[in-house]
Formats: structure tokens, C-alpha cells, sequence
């Protein structure tokens, strides 16, 4: 089923963080099994922010040798880092196998992005200037609370509750995801894509990665494709009606725009709140609720809409 | 089996026995469920079970802290002492709220509901300040649902009687299965409007997506705004006086009659090529072959 959420406070900046997680929790019974964030604080002017997962949640349980496995390859990716001429500024870590690290980097990130990845276990969450996501299994108030999203900063961002339909419950088939190696941009998404596999491999073909066999990655490897392509994310979420099959409602957010797409059937749910100040959506309307008390005016999204909003 | 003891079973009649073990054919025609009303007394439109309530006894509930279980139960309890005019307050987008009423009541909710908002009821009068999610009054008997703002997908799906109208603007494929009653809608409809509709009639003054009254069976859609598609066989039909003059006695009951009046009106209904009852199925022709 999962619920999708998102918001954009035009202009300002309010408290992303606890804003989303009220809204996500509000959403749980649509999926318990993970909770993922991608929030959007002040951009770090030629800094990256660089959000990395060195094991899954469930490998903790494994043993002893977890541990060591885990430290060697933070090294891996440190080295890596050293090589492509990256100066560390600083290194956090909310649970033993997450990171967060802020890098200053002029050059391409791609190559070194991939480098990484070709570690064994390292998946690279996100990186961008204002980007932060953030996801574990558990519900938004365990992983708020395990990250400490709760009084976060930005100025928009969009967030996901899963429940597992097409692939394992695991932080590798989690959402948000981010659109490697495009900077900045993010992906949810709530339905079943169909035609997964063809558009898969068509996409591995032009040279895109996947890392996991969760259909709604597809999205993101998508996205990343058109907006390095040069074409507008209206555009491509546009696209995205006519050459992706299934039912779908999904959320793009970038450095400064959120996006929102809904298929040809209207399949899946969306409840869409706008003023002049802050635009919310959700799954459900309980979730916009959650965090405007006061009553407010909703609509739902027709089908093949498409709508993109600027911060 | 359930009630019946195999003593019991024992000091039967073959006849009784059967009975006793539902193994009549009557009762999967559904007579033996059919509730029998008194043709001799006046009024007794109610089930036997109903609670007698009083319309002029009002209370209020505010509902911020409940779950939506908590919610129906507090207002079945509240109908048991007899208040016949309950208002919800904050309802806030909870789910399944004010389900499964069988009876008269006055229910208003100040605020929005979720999804199966008012579902299943049979006769109360519902009033909604606010929003609904989707599938509003899904297969409501009787009674009426006003809902002053916009509502979600499959508003009115499986509805079989009563009134159905929301002021605003509706999702995806309002009506959907729609098997008697009446829906309004004051703004405009999404796609796969009166989807697979069976009876009824359904009333939407704005516009209407693509596929509108996709293979309807039967009933009638009165449409004022422009339709972006008809769905297989949805046909245009003709505006007769006595559909002008159902439309204006009912739009105005809810004052959603337009300024241009209901001339303008288009009619659909199905086009019974899809109709193949008569058919068999390949193992009835082997039978009768």
C-alpha cells in the first residue's frame, strides 16, 4: 500500500524535520515495515553532503564480525575519498552502519560515487548540497528519533512509510531514492510498475545503475536520466505517464522544486493542500491534518496530472 | 454446526432437520433473510433492534483524542441513551467514522473524514462541514450524506439508496458500481465516472474526465459541464421534460441548482450492447445441446 507525503514552504524556512515525521506517522498504518526522509535544509555553498549505508539494519544481528566488516569498509570509502582529492570536513554517525559526511569537492562526483559503490555492502543514500535522506526500517517516530529529524530545518521535503509488496523489507528497498548520480534529487513513490524489467534494463543499457529490485528505483534512475539529459522535471514527470507503465503516484523533490505525477488511472491516492505560503500532500488526508489544525481546503489530483512547485 | 446440538438432531423430523442445517434452497435465494413488514400498521420503516432516538436531544463529541473505533462505538452508545442529533468535533481525517447506521439520526461532522467515510448506513441524515477521502458512502441503503467541501475517489461506490451529494469537486470514478440512489456533485468528476453503474442516477453539474459511465449497465448520468471522453458504451440520450423536471426539483432541495438552469444538461445512459444476459455459459449449451 505505503503513503507517500511531501511539502514546500514557499520562500521560508520552517521545521521540515518534525513537520514531515508528524506526517509520516500519520500514515504508518500504510506501511509499517520502513520510514525514509529526503529533507532539504540550507544548501552548503560547495559542500556536499554525503549520506552513505555500510550494512543493512539486519546484518547488526549477525555476529562479532559485523563490526570489523563495517569498519573496514568506512576505510574503503575514506580512501576513496582521499583519492579523488576530498577533504573530509566532517564525519557523523547516527547508527553504527549510516554515515554522514560533509565533503568539499570541486570536481564530478559521479566517478567517485561509483568508485564507492563497487565496495561491497557501501550504497551511497544520497549526496547533494542541501539534500539530506535518511531512511531505516521502523516507523517515523523510531527513525526520527534514531536521527534526531525532529527539529531539522528546511525548506521542503518529502518522505515515505513502506510496506514491502514487490521486494524485501530492508533499507536497501527503502525510500526516498536518491537520483545517482544527480545531485540533490529524490524520488517516492506509492504503486507497481509493470513494465519494471524492460525499462530496467533499457536504462542499464545507457549506462545507469541499480541497487537493489525494488521497482520504485526505477523512478529515480529514470528522473536522473531525463534532468542530466537537460529536459525540465515537468517534463519528465510528464514523460513518465506515457512510458511508464502501472499505477503510480510519485514525488520528485530537487534543490529548489517538488514535483508530483499521478498515472493514466488515478489508481493511487493523493490529497493536495495549497496556500500561498506552504503546499502539502499526502496519501491521506489525516497526514496533511496532522500538521494544519485548522480547517483548510484539500483536493485530490486527477489523473495524468502533473504539478511542480518552486521553494 | 453452529446451534444446533446433534441431540437435538436426533429428536428432529427429516423435515426439521434439514431446516435446521441450512440446507434449504430458499434460503440461498435470500427469501428466509427478507425481514417481513406489517402491511397493517402505519409506519415501520425501522429494524426491530433500532434504538428509539430524539432528534431535539443534541450532544457533542469531540473526537481529537479517539481512534475511529473508539468514535462509532461512543456514537452507538450515544444513540442508545437516545440522542437523535450528534456533532462530531475534529473528526481530522480519521478513517471509517459514523459507519454502519441503521437507523434515523442526525450526524454532523465538523471537519473532514478519511477514507469509507459514512459507509454502509441506512437511513441517518449526515452532514459534513469538511472534505472526505475516498469512498464516501460506500454502499449506503438510505438516508443522505451532504458534504459542504470536495471528496475523494470512488465517492458513492456500490450505493444502492438515498442521496449522496458533496458541493465540491469529486476524484476518480464516483459511482463506481452505483446500484440505486441518487449522487450530486456540484463541481466536476474525474475518470471512470459511474464505472460498471447498474442503477440510479447520478447528477454532476462541472465537468467530466475520460471514460465517463465506462460499460454502465444501466441508470442515468445528467452532466452539465463538458465530458473529456464517454467510456464503451455510454450514449448520449435525450433531455426529456420529466428529466428536467427531476433534476430542478432535486438540485434545488440541495441549492446546487445552477444559474443557467438544467436545460443544458447532457444524459447518458448505456447503450445495452454489452448486454448479454441471455447467453449461456459453454457448460449450460452442453445441457441443453
Amino acid at each position: 500500500m505505503c503513503g507517500i507525503a511531501g511539502l514546500i514552504h514557499k520562500g521560508a524556512s520552517s521545521n521540515v524535520g518534525g513537520e514531515m515525521t508528524a506526517m509520516l506517522q500519520a500514515l504508518k498504518h500504510r506501511g509499517p515495515d520502513s520510514t525514509g526522509y529526503a529533507v532539504y535544509g540550507e544548501p552548503t555553498q560547495g559542500d556536499y553532503v554525503m549520506r552513505v549505508k555500510v550494512a543493512e539494519a539486519e546484518d547488526m544481528a549477525t555476529g562479532r564480525g559485523i563490526h570489523k566488516l563495517i569498519e573496514d569498509r568506512i576505510a574503503e570509502v575514506e580512501t576513496i575519498l582521499a583519492e579523488h582529492d576530498v577533504r573530509i570536513k566532517s564525519r557523523e554517525a547516527p547508527t553504527e552502519y549510516s554515515l554522514r559526511y560533509v565533503l568539499t569537492h570541486g570536481g564530478d562526483i559521479t566517478e567517485m560515487a561509483a568508485q564507492i559503490e563497487e565496495a561491497e555492502g557501501v550504497e551511497i543514500l544520497s549526496m547533494g548540497a542541501g539534500l539530506e535522506l535518511i531512511k531505516d526500517l521502523g516507523d517515523a517516530a523510531d527513525v526520527a528519533g534514531l536521527y534526531g529529524l525532529n527539529n531539522f530545518q528546511g525548506t521542503h521535503g518529502i518522505g515515505h512509510t513502506r510496506m514491502a509488496t514487490e521486494s524485501d523489507v530492508d533499507i536497501r528497498s527503502a525510500h526516498p531514492y536518491w537520483a545517482f548520480p544527480y545531485s540533490d534529487v529524490s524520488v517516492v513513490h506509492n504503486g507497481q510498475i509493470t513494465n519494471y524489467w524492460l525499462m530496467r534494463r533499457d536504462l542499464e543499457r545507457k549506462g545507469h545503475r541499480f541497487m537493489s529490485d525494488c521497482d520504485s528505483e526505477l523512478l529515480a534512475v529514470y528522473t536522473a536520466h531525463n534532468l542530466s539529459n537537460g529536459i525540465s522535471l515537468e517534463d519528465s514527470l510528464r514523460s513518465s505517464i506515457e512510458e511508464i507503465d502501472g499505477v503510480f503516484t510519485y514525488l520528485v523533490a530537487t534543490k529548489d522544486q517538488l514535483g508530483m505525477a499521478k498515472d493514466t488511472m488515478a489508481a493511487k491516492p493523493l490529497v493536495l493542500y495549497e496556500s500561498d505560503d506552504l503546499i502539502a500532500m499526502a496519501s491521506e488526508e489525516v497526514a496533511i491534518r496532522a500538521i494544519l489544525p485548522h480547517e483548510i481546503d484539500t483536493t485530490d489530483p486527477y489523473d495524468e496530472e502533473v504539478r511542480v512547485w518552486q521553494a | 454446526m453452529a446451534g444446533v446440538s446433534d441431540e437435538e438432531l436426533k429428536n428432529m423430523t427429516q423435515e426439521e432437520r434439514v431446516t435446521a442445517l441450512g440446507m434449504r434452497t430458499d434460503q440461498l435465494t435470500g427469501l428466509a433473510m427478507r425481514i417481513e413488514f406489517d402491511p397493517d400498521e402505519v409506519e415501520r420503516f425501522e429494524y426491530p433492534w433500532a434504538p428509539e432516538v430524539d432528534f431535539n436531544k443534541r450532544t457533542e463529541l469531540d473526537v481529537d483524542d479517539m481512534t475511529s473505533t473508539e468514535v462509532n462505538q461512543k456514537i452507538r452508545a450515544l444513540m442508545q441513551e437516545g440522542y437523535g442529533t450528534i456533532v462530531i468535533k475534529n473528526p481530522r481525517g480519521k478513517h471509517s467514522l459514523g459507519v454502519g447506521i441503521l437507523t434515523r439520526l442526525r450526524l454532523i461532522f465538523e471537519g473532514s473524514l478519511g477514507y469509507f467515510g459514512v459507509g454502509l448506513i441506512d437511513g441517518p441524515n449526515v452532514t459534513i462541514n469538511g472534505r472526505v477521502g475516498w469512498s464516501c458512502g460506500e454502499n449506503m441503503l438510505a438516508g443522505t450524506i451532504v458534504v459542504e467541501k470536495n471528496a475523494g475517489s470512488t465517492f458513492g461506490a456500490a450505493i444502492r439508496g438515498g442521496d449522496l451529494v458533496s458541493r465540491g469537486s469529486v476524484g476518480s470514478r464516483t459511482g463506481i458500481d452505483q446500484k440505486g440512489g441518487t449522487i450530486l456533485v456540484g463541481g466536476d468528476t474525474g475518470a471512470l465516472t459511474g464505472f460498471m453503474m447498474q442503477r440510479g442516477r447520478m447528477v454532476i453539474c462541472g465537468n467530466a474526465g475520460k471514460n465517463l459511465g465506462d460499460s454502465m449497465y444501466d441508470g442515468t448520468i445528467y452532466i452539465g459541464g463538458e465530458i473529456q471522453s464517454l467510456g464503451v458504451d455510454a450514449v448520449p440520450a435525450e433531455l426529456t421534460d420529466l428529466d428536467k423536471a427531476w433534476l430542478t426539483r432535486k438540485l434545488t432541495q440541495y441549492g446546487l441548482m445552477p444559474d443557467k438552469g438544467v436545460d443544458h444538461f447532457q444524459k447518458i445512459v448505456a447503450g445495452r450492447q454489452l448486454w448479454n444476459y441471455d447467453n449461456l455459459e459453454p457448460s449450460e449449451k452442453k445441457i441443453i445441446l
